[in-house]
């Protein structure tokens, strides 16, 4: 018997979800960096680790894709297609960061920041449109992946900086201020899908994740950020593991929302059909749903 | 204009599926491909318990957000509302699948059927390997409604113009035909019937009406 209520989609998998990943992650990265270089920083390893993230993200998309060869199809739809938009905002992303790197130039490297949120923004309607998927075309999702993965990126950066002890102040700040970011957009994406309902095995998969999301996620690394402010020769080491919970939470995070949340929409009647010539019919089924 | 839809009686669908073995039959779709299906809904609670039996597949939608986000523009509309794909360029990224509310998309990489390694009559008549690794789903049998429109004949009246799912119905619950005509058999079941089309809230104005009542 097929399943009426809402189903785990399996269409897309963890190959999806790296994309999301590794394309958010990328363009933070590649934000961050742009920050670093108009302050006078070196942007050339946090920009080419931005492009490799970013490479190897679609490169997941391509190993997904079952028909490989045929990928550059993927251009055909930039009127209307956010999946074609994001593969065009690719290109400039990896032009400009590539100029950039080579040159070692700050303007480059902002241009190619700015491409990267372009990028990011189609990542995050890829997800909207998906209209089979109720967790996904919650329009609160948006602001959410775009800060996600700006604080991804972020983290990524400090890690970065404070391996190599060059980590400038304003970076754990950054980082502190989008996990601020991230944490209200979660909340509200939350809040939206309980009052606008959604299949009720999604949300209580995102209900078992919150508080792991809420405490090594968030809390965990502003505990270790204040830690730095308060001792700030522990700064380095203090901020290194904020970013490390900060990058591994996002991850887990768009994994969890692509591979374990994504429940279809189902199947609803707005009204049960009358029986018999007296009959009258009934209200309205929607299994599987808040 | 012509615009093609279907209706399903609810009333009259008794779950036999036979449009799911006739669609089968005639798209000769791999195992675990049902492009017709029909649901088996249980409703209520003991002593209170009905069972509605719903069909389903693409809904054709006239907003359609398969079409949307499909990448390649392997997913097209005609003039006369069928959706259809191009197995010749789409990347079976499968964007339409997670896109299409009505779970009504199927994509399979492996040949198999129904039977093991030996295919059927109509498998090996039918079979298409260029429907491996791509999006696929009902086309309201597109073919056959061309071929009978060429030939002067009307879908969802005459037989050789109308979908396979919709001939082999033992209670007539399923009906098929241009809805933008007003003399045709799908206005007519409309006007006289109370009726409703799923997820209509999602705006993608689906081409298949299910009749609960009368009016």
């Amino acid at each position: 018997m097929t399943a009426v209520g809402p189903r785990l989609q399996t269409a897309w998998d963890w190959r999806a979800a790296g994309n999301f990943i590794g394309g958010g992650s990328g363009a933070g990265l590649l934000c961050a960096a742009a920050i670093g270089a108009v302050g006078g920083g070196d942007p050339r390893l946090s920009t080419t680790m931005a492009l490799i993230l970013i490479a190897a993200g679609l490169g997941l998309v391509w190993l997904e894709i079952s028909r490989p060869f045929r990928f550059l199809n993927v251009y055909r739809q930039p009127a209307r297609s956010w999946m074609t938009r994001e593969a065009y905002a690719a290109l400039p992303v990896f032009a400009a960061g590539a100029t950039a790197v080579w040159f070692a130039d700050p303007t480059l490297t902002v241009i190619a920041a700015g491409f990267g949120l372009i990028f990011l923004y189609c990542q995050a309607r890829i997800l909207q449109a998906a209209k089979g998927i109720p967790t996904w075309r919650e329009p609160a999702l948006l602001p959410l992946v775009i800060v996600t993965g700006l604080t991804e990126g972020t983290g990524l950066f400090v890690l970065i900086a404070a391996i190599g002890a060059s980590l400038p102040q304003w970076a754990p700040m950054l980082l502190a201020l989008w996990l601020a970011a991230r944490i209200a957009s979660g909340s509200i994406y939350h809040r939206r899908l309980t009052d606008v309902g959604c299949p009720v095995r999604a949300l209580d998969e995102l209900e078992r994740w919150k508080t792991a999301f809420l405490v090594l996620g968030h809390m965990l690394p502003f505990a270790l950020l204040a830690l730095g402010w308060l001792a700030p020769p522990t700064m380095g080491v203090a901020a290194a593991l904020a970013a490390v919970c900060a990058v591994a939470s996002g991850w887990a995070l768009k994994f969890v929302i692509v591979t374990r949340t994504a429940h279809t929409q189902g199947f609803a009647l707005l009204h049960r059909p009358a029986r018999g010539p007296v009959g009258s019919g009934g209200g309205h089924v929607k299994p599987g749903w808040y | 204009m012509t615009r093609y839809v279907m209706v399903a009686d609810l009333r009259r669908c008794v779950g036999c599926q036979t449009c799911t073995a006739a669609c089968k039959h005639a798209n000769a779709t791999l195992p675990g491909v049902q492009w017709r299906r029909v649901l088996d809904i249980e409703v209520g609670e003991y002593p209170d318990v009905h069972r509605v039996f719903v069909p389903t597949g693409c809904q054709h939608c006239a907003n359609p957000p398969c079409m949307d986000v499909c990448p390649s523009t392997a997913t097209r509309q005609r003039d006369d509302g069928i959706v259809t794909i191009d197995y010749d360029i789409c990347i079976g990224c499968a964007y339409c699948a997670v896109a299409c509310p009505y779970d009504a998309r199927f994509k399979v990489t492996d040949t198999a059927f129904a039977y093991g390694e030996d295919a059927m009559a109509h498998e090996e008549k039918r079979h298409d390997p260029r429907r491996l690794g791509v999006s696929t789903k009902c086309t309201f049998c597109a073919d056959k409604v061309d071929a009978g429109c060429a030939q002067g004949l009307t879908p969802g009246v005459d037989p050789d113009a109308t979908p396979a799912c919709v001939n082999s119905c033992i209670a007539k619950a399923l009906h098929f035909g241009d809805i933008d005509d007003p003399d045709s058999n799908v206005s007519q079941v409309l006007e006289e019937n109370a009726h409703f089309r799923m997820h209509e809230e999602l705006g993608t104005e689906p081409g298949f009406y299910y009749l609960w009542d009368r009016k």
